[in-house]
């Protein structure tokens, strides 16, 4: 699943990785929001480029190109529907204005699919749960965040072991029809659940016995502080935004039919 | 001065046809270790939970009989408040560690007590170096091993510096190297800060020789409770099926066979070998 | 029965978890495999019923190369007990659940209920045919998972840390179970650290440490190594401990077993008094 594997975070320290989480996902939503306030390619080509550099500093390439080539045929589906769309609507027509178009579209979808995904990937899970815990999202929310995280390569573990064990009975998951195969499953899946719901009792005990609960005002060992860097991001996104909003208002953007 | 005391202390989980524990009257001084043992399911494992408010007020169920630990009668105060004297370490490593970096998961206890950042930090930097995983505090929990994880568990307890600390079957999924490292730590805990420790425990021939106080439980009572070594000498303890030590039951083979090594029964086999050694020197003439 | 030849295995993330193993085990022989954590014991038991196929080299069950055949058909027999039961419960009554693997191995209706009352008995569970196993407790379910791994008699059992979690009189009973197997001709592997169940048993051993075998042979002899113990996270079995203090007497090393020691002393004393 490579398109996954571009949302996975990755333990490297980079300036981007060292950035406030806060600030990221300002900038990420408004990357989405200019895209948004785009359908012409030029400023669209503007947007992606513009992720190259923070790609490159947080030495995130290979995992980046990664979800790119997941992402590419869902981006060569929208492409063609655009391009199919027009086509037909325009009395079996294709100008390049047309295409430009669809291309526009599909440079669109890459563009917000890229940036979450260098959100994702420079961000680590413990800083994104730090980040919940200090925009006062209630404790419960990051808690439920962060204790998942933690838990999810355990339940992979878990849930390998359990087939191997089934398998070790004599279960054939890969037998019989689509319907067979479905229910091959469910000596996989019930032991996973109850494991999961022993877990969550063990774990409700641990919670208990360290005091949960014994305060509304719970205080936290670490703190997020804003460094120049963040700063220096916060700049350049209101800057980026501003300047969408402008010249969304007030420039005709040209296409590239235009220009040539 | 008993930081532990029950009276005639009984116990059914909802639902349950038969109490887990029944009629345990049991007392625990400052700065005891004691061993609490005994088959499956004779009831350790509840009479634990009773230990810092998980009984009644997270299991529900009923409660009969009286119990006050660390001066608080447990039934009126809230397992959060116990939280602050008495500490709970449980025996699967993993399912006690939550959060993502191992000093976050140390700070978890007072995060939630609500401590400020300067004296969080301090216990925390604390009971790393005490349980020796200073160097491992920036790890997630699942990178490490389950000797580790459990360290940690005993770390994010003792950074809340309760006066007891309880622990039910702590090595269970341990090897034997890591399940004695573990053992030395709490050792440590005991004589050095003076903590009350608790263990629940089926590994008798590494444990008996720290405890001075034995509890020996068979279906949800209490069936021996004392002096180690005159409980686990005795023919009777054996017969419950506890594992003794295998020391201890070569000393009472022998006895058997008439050689009486020592009026002390030994807990350990190095206990054996010196009651062996002075024997059979004075015995080699060659 | 297995054979394990110049075996090395490399898990997906390119650790090479086993470096040349070679092994035979014969038909009824009761095994032990120790060491440390991560020095491969599951890893190379998994290569018996086909869970895992080595990278290189082969490995054999009855002749058959593992690479070339189903899992389902190698576990028909080499019987595998993992070590949590909670892995394999999902039916809603233990008798489902242990006449579950024989319908996968294609059992015919009437065998498959003797089959099932007689794994019943045979572990004390016929009380709880009706039973949904998730109400019963730790140590029942675990004879639960194994009375359904020993429904279709594999000719060999594989226990993965058996002992865990098991108080003294459990462990005897296992240890009789195993001893009970064997003189049915079947063989015994299991992967534990339980130094003193070993020694209560004195299987054959062998010892892992980094992917490879470092030690091979009897019980008493291994557990009383201090090369072996020295390179793997066991500790010397308690009785073997009270002679390691006495070495300057001249005892002999290897005892493992409460009674012979008692036998050794005895004598010594015996022989101190003429």
């Amino acid at each position: 699943m490579s398109v996954f594997d571009g949302l996975k975070f990755r333990r490297v320290s980079s300036p981007i990785h060292n950035l406030d989480p806060r600030i990221k996902f300002v900038y990420v939503i408004v990357i989405f929001i200019a895209a948004i306030l785009f359908g012409e390619i030029l400023p669209l080509i503007a947007l992606f480029l513009l992720q190259i550099p923070f790609v490159l500093l947080a030495r995130v390439q290979r995992q980046w190109l990664r979800s790119l080539r997941g992402a590419t045929f869902l981006a060569m589906f929208i492409f063609i529907v655009n391009i199919a769309t027009k086509f037909f609507t325009a009395g079996y027509i294709l100008s390049a204005t047309d295409i430009e178009f669809s291309a526009a579209m599909t440079l669109r979808f890459v563009v917000l699919v890229e940036s979450f995904s260098v959100f994702f990937l420079t961000t680590s899970p413990d800083h994104l749960g730090l980040a919940l815990e200090q925009t006062h999202v209630p404790y419960e929310f990051s808690f439920a965040f962060t204790t998942a995280v933690r838990f999810v390569p355990v339940l992979a573990e878990e849930a390998q072991t359990i087939m191997d064990a089934q398998k070790a009975r004599g279960l054939e998951l890969e037998k019989g029809n689509f319907l067979k195969r479905i229910r091959n499953y469910v000596p996989v899946l019930i032991p996973l659940i109850v494991s999961a719901i022993r877990r969550s009792l063990e774990l409700a005990e641990a919670m208990e016995s360290r005091a949960w609960g014994a305060t509304k005002k719970r205080t936290n060992l670490y703190a997020l502080k804003l460094h120049r860097g963040d700063l220096a991001l916060l700049a350049l996104t209101v800057c980026i935004l501003v300047s969408s909003i402008y010249v969304r208002f007030y420039f005709v953007v040209p296409t590239l039919v235009q220009l040539f | 001065m008993a930081v532990i005391e029950t009276k005639d202390l009984s116990y059914t989980y909802p639902g349950a046809s038969r109490p887990s524990i029944s009629g345990v009257s049991i007392t625990v001084e400052k700065g005891e270790f004691v061993l609490i043992t005994g088959p499956s399911g004779c009831g350790k494992t509840t009479l634990c939970r009773c230990f810092n408010g998980l009984i009644p007020h997270f299991y529900q169920g009923e409660l009969q009989g009286e119990i006050t630990v660390a001066n608080m009668d447990v039934t009126k105060h809230q397992t959060h408040e116990m939280a602050k004297h008495v500490g709970l370490v449980f025996q699967n490593p993993e399912n006690q560690l939550f959060a993502l970096s191992i000093e976050k998961d140390v700070a978890f206890g007072l995060e939630n007590l609500g401590l400020g950042r300067e004296e969080m930090r301090k216990r925390v930097d604390w009971a790393l170096n005490l349980t020796d995983i200073y160097n491992l505090r920036e790890r997630s929990p699942h990178e490490v091993s389950g000797g580790q994880q459990q360290r940690v568990a005993i770390a994010s307890v003792l950074a809340m510096q309760p006066e007891i600390i309880v622990l039910d079957e702590p090595t269970s999924f341990l090897d034997p190297i890591s399940a004695e490292k573990i053992f030395d730590v709490i050792y440590e805990l005991n004589k050095r800060l003076g903590v009350t420790v608790v263990l629940v425990e089926h590994r008798l021939d590494l444990t008996a020789k720290y405890a001075g106080h034995i509890v020996i439980m068979d279906e949800g009572k209490v069936c021996f409770d004392g002096d180690p070594r005159k409980i686990l000498g005795a023919e009777e303890t054996r017969l419950i099926g506890v594992g003794i030590p295998k020391a201890t039951l070569l000393y009472q083979l022998l006895k058997k066979e008439g050689v009486n090594l020592s009026s002390i029964t030994p807990l350990s086999s190095r206990e054996l070998a010196e009651y062996l050694e002075g024997v059979l020197q004075t015995h080699d003439r060659s | 029965m297995i054979e394990v030849e110049d075996v090395h295995f490399f898990y997906s993330n390119q650790v090479e978890a086993l470096k040349g193993v070679s092994l035979t085990i014969k038909n009824g022989e009761f095994l032990a495999i120790m060491g440390q954590n991560g020095a491969g014991k599951t890893t190379l038991i998994k290569h018996f019923n086909g869970l895992l196929k080595p990278s290189q080299g082969k490995v054999r069950i009855d002749g058959v190369d593992t690479r070339k055949t189903s899992i389902a058909t190698l576990a028909r027999n080499v019987g595998f007990v993992f070590q949590n039961p909670d892995h394999q419960l999902f039916c809603e009554t233990v008798e489902e659940e242990i006449s579950f693997a024989l319908k996968n191995f294609g059992f015919e209706a009437g065998a498959i209920e003797k089959r099932t009352d007689w794994a019943l008995n045979l572990l004390g569970l016929t009380q709880y045919r009706k039973t949904s196993p998730f109400l019963l407790s730790g140590g029942e379910r675990k004879r639960v998972a194994l009375a359904s791994v020993l429904a279709w008699d594999p000719e060999a059992l594989i226990l993965d840390e058996p002992t865990i979690g098991q108080d003294y009189r459990q462990k005897e009973k296992l240890r009789q179970f195993i001893v009970q197997m064997q003189s049915q001709g079947k063989t015994v592997v299991i992967v534990t650290h339980d130094v003193e169940f070993v020694a209560e048993c004195n299987p054959r051993v062998l010892l892992m440490k980094e992917g490879r075998i470092i030690a091979d042979g009897e019980g008493k002899d291994i557990l009383t190594d201090p090369e072996a113990l020295a390179n793997s996270s066991i500790v010397l079995p308690q009785v073997a401990q009270i002679f390691t203090y006495l070495s300057s007497l001249g005892f002999p090393k290897n005892i493992i077993d409460v009674y012979e020691a008692k036998a050794i002393i005895l004598k010594a004393l015996e022989e101190g008094r003429e």
